[in-house]
């Protein structure tokens, strides 16, 4: 039943690719990575996201946003991988984009002009892996306290790492035996 | 900025949670409505913009546990994730648990036992009937309807205990395990649900007979936080929220998985998208869950509850003891974890508060490399000023009830 949709979406999104077996050319800049656990996915540069995403919405009818999240891979030369997950409530099929994104400036665009969704899920990625969202009106922290220092789902954060916000008392004499 | 910055020395934080928004007009209060407020339950703060009774706007901040769910996973491995992910939601922890299971299992390209599979659907459809008659008791209990609050709290009672029968534990079961379950049912257990459901069916008559068609009742809720299928689809809301106005959207009708298929049950919707069509909606879910247990433990077959692979299922603990092979593989399994094999999944269950999904990310190890959860109460609490706004005070606390927000599934 999804196939025939799959097979649209991948001739219109990433023309050119199913004759050339894959191959990434300057013409075919988005890469279709085929059906993956009932899920088309599709890699893309940042500055493509926010085209594909309207074409999704708009002619293959992806009206549901359903979440995003990074990948953290230290040591890669495009250290985030940034994962968006759509839905079709027409169609009840799923299609993942992802993103490689640079360590000292992890920027993408915002999906919030068009799906509402977006804006607390691109919070939370904001506030876990410091991914900035451009364009999103409202990036303040959501889980954690202004000020926090550090993204705790980054690699290099240690898991056992404290900051209080309130500084520990020093230990009492009648508690400490 | 360095990870090594000492908190001691940074400037103190007058209020860490800072609202949008300042008061626009003269006439106008911005006042604070928890966190633990009776009115919102757990960890939620909304800030709201006050014309006299009337909520202007609002800013809700789903607060956070402090728990590090998803930190936590990428320390452990793969099989010791079941606790953590029990406690997401914990009013219907079964779904999450089978939810996880389901997304591992599909990675490692595990197909499991059609006993598993039925056992497995009952209990998910059994937790969300619980789930469900806490959201709908609390909301009861916020309008003042306490004998309701008693009949669906008393039922749900009987069925905690069942199900800590079946799995040892009252709330957080940790029942489910990669490649099955982690035992069978007892003897008797079956014959005892099938009394439950009658009792659950005697309560819930009896609060439909209070609550329906109650002048109060229905004034508080009907008309109420409306929201309409274009704009709950815009905000991401999934489950009983968006059926509540008007559209079928069901993932066990839309992508069966588990024995969903083979079941006969209908998608119950509302009308408007309200708080009354939302209570309705759950109402009604309850009963085609039962409906569904119903059938289900006539289609349960005997067999084995765990797949018969090595990468994941632990030997028996007599040819741990006896065979060298199966005292390696139950080490390695301990030490090292099950072997997932690389890649990534995302899998979607129907959760009782809308579309659960998990995200899992494997680079071929024991633990994993990541764990992500997309958590229908996390996302509705981005939409849900959507409908708190323009209406009363005194409505935020239904409106928001009617919501069945868990903080467990708001942390990360």
């Amino acid at each position: 039943m999804t196939a025939p949709l799959f097979d649209r979406l991948r001739e219109q999104l990433s023309p050119g690719e199913a004759g050339s077996g894959g191959q990434v050319s300057a013409e075919t800049p988005v890469v279709c990575l085929g059906v993956q656990h009932k899920v088309l996915v599709f890699a893309l540069t940042p500055d493509q996201l926010l085209p594909m995403a309207r074409r999704l919405r708009d002619e293959f009818g992806f009206d549901l946003f359903l979440d995003v999240t990074a990948v953290d891979w230290p040591g890669a030369p495009l250290r985030f991988e940034v994962v968006w997950h759509f839905y079709s409530t027409a169609a009840h099929v799923r299609v993942r984009l992802k993103a490689r994104v640079p360590d000292p400036d992890p920027t993408v665009d915002s999906l919030t002009p068009l799906y509402g969704a977006a804006g607390y899920m691109e919070r939370e990625c904001h506030d876990m892996y410091g991914i900035v969202f451009r364009g999103n009106p409202d990036l303040r922290p959501i889980l954690l306290y202004e000020g926090f220092v550090g993204h705790p789902l980054r690699k290099d954060y240690p898991k056992q790492k404290e900051q209080p916000l309130v500084p520990y008392l020093p230990p009492q004499g009648a508690l400490v035996r | 900025m360095p990870l090594s910055a000492d908190p001691v020395l940074r400037p103190p934080i007058a209020n860490p949670v800072h609202p949008v928004f300042a008061a626009s007009r003269d006439d106008t209060t911005v006042v604070s409505i928890g966190p633990s407020h009776p009115a919102t339950h757990g960890t939620v703060q909304i800030i709201a913009e006050m014309d006299a009774e009337k909520v202007v706007r609002t800013d809700v901040h789903c607060g956070y546990l402090h728990r590090g769910f998803e930190k936590e996973c990428e320390d452990h491995t793969w099989h010791n994730l079941m606790p953590y992910v029990d406690r997401l939601n914990y009013c219907s922890a079964l779904i999450n648990n089978f939810a996880y299971c389901d997304a591992v299992e599909q990675l490692m390209g595990i197909e499991i036992t059609p006993r598993t599979k039925y056992l497995r659907t009952l209990l998910a459809e059994y937790s969300r009937v619980a789930d469900h008659l806490t959201c709908v008791a609390a909301q009861l209990m916020e309008l003042g309807a306490m004998t309701g609050f008693l009949y669906l709290v008393t039922a749900r009672d009987s069925m905690y205990e069942h199900l800590a029968a079946l799995t040892g534990a009252r709330v957080t079961y940790s029942y489910g395990r990669i490649g099955g379950l982690a035992f069978d049912v007892p003897p008797g257990w079956f014959r005892r649900l099938e009394e439950i459901l009658a009792d659950y069916e005697r309560y819930v008559g009896m609060v439909h007979g209070l609550v329906d068609r109650n002048r109060i009742f229905i004034d508080r809720m009907r008309n109420v936080g409306v929201i309409d299928t274009a704009r709950a689809v815009h905000w991401g809301f999934t489950g009983p929220i968006l059926r509540s106005t008007g559209a079928p959207r069901d993932l066990r009708k839309d992508t069966p998985y588990l024995a969903y298929g083979e079941l006969d049950f209908d998608v119950p919707v509302g009308i408007k998208g309200d708080n009354y069509d939302r209570y309705y909606v759950r109402m009604r879910e309850m009963d085609e869950s039962v409906y569904m247990m119903r059938q289900l433990l006539d289609m349960i077959p005997e067999g084995p509850i765990m797949v018969d692979d090595r990468r994941c299922v632990f030997p028996e603990k007599e040819l741990v003891y006896t065979e060298i092979e199966s005292l390696i593989n139950h080490f390695k399994l301990v030490m090292e974890g099950p072997v997932v094999p690389a890649g990534d999944i995302y899998v979607a269950h129907e959760g009782a508060n809308g579309e659960l999904g998990f995200y899992c990310v494997s680079n071929g190890e024991g633990q994993p490399y990541k764990v992500h959860v997309r958590a229908p109460s996390f996302v509705h609490m981005g939409g849900v000023h959507t409908i708190l706004d323009g209406y009363q005070l005194a409505d935020i606390v239904t409106t928001f009830g009617s919501v069945n927000m868990i903080g467990g599934e708001c942390d990360r």
